[in-house]
């Protein structure tokens, strides 16, 4: 057994758990408290990474792009649910589901235009291009350290912000009793639009933060939408405990998956059974984790209270 | 003949009546303005059509929003494929395979599926969906991404009926698809559709008076997968191919918008739905290869303003011919 | 009397005309990759065809050339339908293009059941070149294994004993790995294809890495490759050498330049052609491209022109004649014309038999990175199941 594989692969996972919290607490903060069913949320996660690849490119500074990107797609995002996501709340799921997959499709064609097929590229400034022994024979790379790290950072602001402030106070009761919250006379117009934008934010920063690594291109948002709803469903609608719990849960599974299923395999079957199998269990799993939750807890792992 | 008649006098009727004529005489239309090309444009509509009906049977009529329908399209569409690819070219064992197979895949999503409600049952069916579009895309052996061929169309053994001919294909086609919009007639007036549409507007009154709606739509969604899977069969003979694109959750989601553009919880809804669809995507991709510009903006447009779809919108005539 | 007979003389005069019209057209239906970030790839065809129009004057043995393009979006059933789109909507008298192995494999069935002669100016799915040979179809590019074969070759020569192998889960992806493990003599000591969506390779270079291998051989194109080289440099892992097929091209290589990759400077390929191959269409072509695109064509302009050129030749063996399938498919397996590559010589598959070179990423004379032919590795070499083809 290799530690030091293991140890790494573990590391990786919990990478991309950071990078999927980040993108699936607005998803389950919008859901929770508007009910509102936004497919357009990946389309948010890439306006931050075009908008910070083009800041760096111009400021010449990788920090100074992301500090301008993140109120630009602040912005971006209050105004498209002032402009038009705001008309979906009266609407039903199927409604919502529809108008915002047009989104999807307009912005990725919107931004291949802008920016080309190539995309846009931010590039790391060199201090930050290598790479840290941890411990043992385990190396990382210094970067995604820097990612976690980061997220984590938000992870924790974002607990402050929900659990020790007022405008928290209105998050979480909106969350678990939507009904109550307007009736006591909040203005639950501006409410919305802040928690958009927040949401808007993290998406935004979890995009800009990966583009280092793996480039902007249109499209990008879908695979991780998919997966976030995922998180969401998992975690419990409405509750940011529960996204990162199972933001984390889902990258393990996922990274650890992908490369160990198929030596797992090998114990069972021959290698070319174990060369199909492999991946299909390791993209599956997550998916079949969700069933298993939605057939057992339909509320999800960690619901608000109150719902 | 009366009652077919009288479907004319309406702005609907004549509007349904229209798309048939059209479905029925393409085939003679076309050659005339030289474009073979438009009878095939018109068959791969009506095959998706049956599939959109299929859908908005469950949606439409009943209230449940599948994100996964397009699995059954796969399930069907494999069918063939397999069968074909091990040299079963019977149509009668790989349509039965096909049929039957969806039917049973669709029992088992639906009966766990049907235990919840709302977006987790969108969020459901689409993580079943995605688990067989990844069951099949790590399938080596049928070709995973890459899709598979499919050397001959199915074979029912019967000399006259060939449906390597074209014209024998699209009629084929037709027929079903005349079947499957007189069948949706049929179950949605019936008394078992009347539980359906009634598990729309409130489950629980249903399940008061003494009907309770869980094996309802249970059958239901086995009904539509079967259909869907009938859909995807005609579509692996036409096509004579079939790839695990079909069920990607975004062909599910294009049936549904299909579906809400030709106009829920109507008959013909569907099919006007899907020909609208297919034929403007054709028709904008080749004024621009930027048409997603104009596509995105226009799904938006007709969910928020054109509440009820283009059957919606001709029913307004109805009104005010009133 | 006079008014209806002149308006009839007319119309027929117009209608003749134009059928005539119609005969004088030679249509050639290209399908290609216009959107998705790939479309970078398909940008490269479409110019290659353009120059090589330009050059024959759009004409083809005095006929006028028409050139109709489709985009595929990497997807094998809209390739299919392109190409029945083309075929019976466009009524195009030639196929060409086809990026992906994939997609021709769906595709072709449809050229060949209407009786056209197709030809890939990429795709070099092995089952076209063995069993699956067909009459009407003709590759302008290669076999997916002989490239990696080729680099397989190379490796052996740089004294490479253990490799880990990386590419992309669908037909050209599995082939290019069936090519290197053909000619390289070490050990493989992991190999993993990931599928077409994937983008972050944290998990499969901790694997790597684990390996320990002398050696990293991937097949990254289009707009993988810089994700994938940026990636790799950033988990510390240049100090193992990385060899590529179709990663480092013509089309890509500007953007590495632009990102400040320099790691990828001397890095080494192998390819059936170079932008600095010596012979003089080849001088005159990579100038033409270059004013006309500011950028270095890469292997997929010069298989797009080499296509085009192709066709040509038939055409001009038919005397002008398009229609004559015969002495058109002729006229293409002789192959009379200059090549990009030299001379192009056909095998009873339709496949080149042609030279591979290793090629290295240099600057030239102003400061632009530009691939380098080095050396010779595998010389007049046909694919390895042209034994199976039945032609």
């Amino acid at each position: 057994m290799d530690y030091a594989l293991l140890a790494e692969q573990f590391f990786n996972g919990f990478q991309l758990g950071i990078i999927l919290f980040l993108v699936a607490a607005g998803l389950t903060l919008v859901f929770g408290i508007m009910d509102l069913v936004n497919l357009a949320h990946g389309t948010l996660y890439m306006f931050g990474a075009f908008f910070a690849a083009t800041f760096s490119m111009v400021t010449g500074s990788m920090f100074l792009g992301m500090l301008f990107a993140l109120p630009v797609t602040l912005v971006a995002g209050m105004l498209m649910e002032w402009s038009l996501l705001r008309t979906l709340y009266q609407r039903n799921h199927l409604d919502q589901v529809q108008v915002t997959f047009g989104l999807i499709i307009f912005f990725n064609e919107l931004f291949l235009i802008a920016w080309g097929p190539e995309g846009a590229a931010i590039q790391l400034p060199d201090y930050l291009q290598g790479t840290t022994p941890l411990f043992g024979d385990v190396v990382v790379p210094d970067y995604r350290l820097v990612i976690i790290t980061s997220g984590l950072l938000v992870a924790l602001g974002l607990y402050f912000l929900v659990s020790k402030t007022r405008i928290g106070m209105l998050i979480r009761a909106g969350a678990s009793n939507r009904e109550m919250v307007a009736a006591l006379g909040v203005n639950i117009k501006m409410l919305y639009t802040v928690v958009f934008g927040l949401g808007a934010a993290l998406a935004g920063f979890a995009g800009m933060i990966i583009t280092p690594i793996t480039q902007a291109e249109s499209g990008m948002g879908e695979g991780i939408l998919i997966l976030a709803f995922v998180v969401i469903v998992i975690g419990g609608i409405g509750s940011i405990r529960g996204a990162f719990i199972a933001a984390i849960i889902t990258g393990l599974i996922d990274t650890l998956g992908r490369s160990f299923i198929d030596v797992a395999m090998l114990a069972v079957m021959d290698t070319e059974g174990a060369e199909t199998a492999g991946p299909a269990i390791s993209s599956m799993l997550i998916y079949i984790i969700m069933a298993v939750v939605l057939a057992v807890k339909p509320q999800g792992l960690f619901p608000p209270k109150g719902a | 003949m009366g009652k077919i008649l009288s479907l004319m006098k309406t702005p609907r009727g004549i509007y349904n009546t229209i798309l048939v004529l059209l479905c029925l005489s393409m085939p003679f239309l076309a050659p005339a303005i030289e474009q073979d090309f438009y009878r095939d444009v018109m068959l791969r509509a009506m095959i998706f059509a049956i599939a959109t009906i299929s859908l908005n049977l469950i949606m439409g009529y009943g209230g449940m929003i599948s994100f996964g329908h397009a699995v059954y399209l796969g399930v069907g569409g494999y069918a063939v494929g397999i069968l074909s690819y091990h040299g079963i070219e019977s149509g009668w064992i790989q349509w039965s395979v096909g049929i039957i197979g969806s039917g049973l895949l669709a029992l088992l999503f639906g009966a766990i599926c049907l235990r919840t409600k709302g977006v987790y049952f969108i969020m459901i069916t689409l993580a079943f969906a995605q688990m067989i579009y990844f069951l099949s895309v790590s399938i080596e052996k049928y070709g995973s991404d890459d899709g598979l061929n499919i050397d001959t169309r199915s074979n029912f053994g019967i000399e006259a009926f060939d449906l390597n001919d074209p014209m024998t294909m699209y009629y084929t086609a037709f027929v079903l698809l005349m079947a499957c919009l007189y069948f949706s007639h049929r179950i949605v007036n019936s008394r078992f559709g009347m539980v359906i549409r009634g598990s729309m507007s409130n489950d629980d009154r249903m399940g008061s008076i003494g009907y309770p709606t869980y094996p309802y739509k249970l059958a239901a969604f086995v009904i539509a997968g079967m259909m869907a899977g009938l859909s995807g069969i005609l579509s692996a003979n036409f096509e004579s191919f079939v790839s695990p694109d079909m069920m990607f959750w975004t062909t599910s989601g294009e049936m549904i918008f299909m579906a809400v553009l030709g106009g829920l919880g109507t008959i013909f809804g569907p099919l006007g739905g899907t020909m609208i669809f297919l034929i403007l995507s054709e028709m904008l991709s080749n004024i621009t290869e930027a048409w997603h510009l104009i596509f995105g903006p226009f799904l938006i447009v007709v969910v928020l303003f054109a509440r009820g779809g283009v059957e919606g919108i001709i029913g307004k005539f109805e009104k005010r011919n009133d | 009397m006079h008014k209806r007979l002149l308006t009839l003389t007319a119309a027929a005069t117009v209608a003749f005309a134009a059928n005539a019209q119609a005969q004088d057209t030679i249509k050639v239906g290209i399908v290609t990759t216009l959107t998705t970030p790939a479309s970078i790839i398909g940008k490269q065809m479409k110019a290659g065809f353009e120059v090589a129009a330009e050059h024959l004057g759009h004409k083809m043995a005095g006929k006028k050339l028409e050139l109709i393009f489709e985009d595929d979006a990497i997807k094998p059933n809209i390739g299919k339908q392109k190409t029945e789109k083309l075929i019976k909507k466009d009524k195009v008298d030639f196929l060409a293009g086809y990026i992906w192995s994939h997609v021709i494999a769906a595709s072709a069935p449809v050229a060949f059941r209407a009786n056209k002669i197709i030809v890939s100016a990429n795709a070099g799915h092995a089952k076209f070149s063995g069993k699956g040979c067909h009459k009407n179809f003709f590759n302008a590019a290669w076999e997916n294994s002989q490239t990696p074969m080729a680099m397989g070759e190379l490796l052996n020569r740089k004294g490479i004993k253990t490799l880990y192998v990386l590419s992309l889960n669908y037909a050209a992806g599995k082939q290019m790995v069936d090519g290197v493990e053909r000619t390289f003599k070490g050990k493989i000591v992991g190999k993993d294809l990931v599928p077409l969506s994937h983008k972050d390779w944290s998990a499969e270079l901790a694997k790597v890495k684990a390996a320990n291998p002398d050696g990293v051989f991937v097949f990254y194109p289009g707009s993988w490759g810089p994700a994938f080289f940026t990636q790799y440099a950033q988990a510390g892992m240049t100090k193992t050498p990385l060899f590529n097929v179709f990663s480092i091209d013509g089309a890509n290589l500007p953007i590495f330049q632009s990102r400040n990759m320099d790691h990828l400077l001397g890095m080494v390929n192998t390819s059936y052609w170079g932008p600095d191959l010596d012979n003089p269409q080849n001088k005159r072509f990579v100038a033409d491209f270059k004013k006309k695109t500011k950028q270095y064509p890469a292997h997929y302009a010069a298989q797009a022109y080499d296509a085009l050129m192709l066709i040509n030749a038939g055409v001009k063996a038919a005397g002008g004649n398009h229609n004559d399938t015969n002495k058109v498919r002729a006229g293409m397996e002789a192959a009379d014309f200059p090549s990009l590559r030299g001379n192009l010589v056909f095998g009873r598959n339709h496949f080149p038999i042609q030279n591979f070179y290793a090629r290295e990423v240099v600057k030239d004379a102003n400061g632009d990175w530009v691939l380098s032919v080095k050396e010779t590795v595998l010389k007049d070499h046909a694919p390895v199941n042209s034994g199976e083809c039945k032609l």
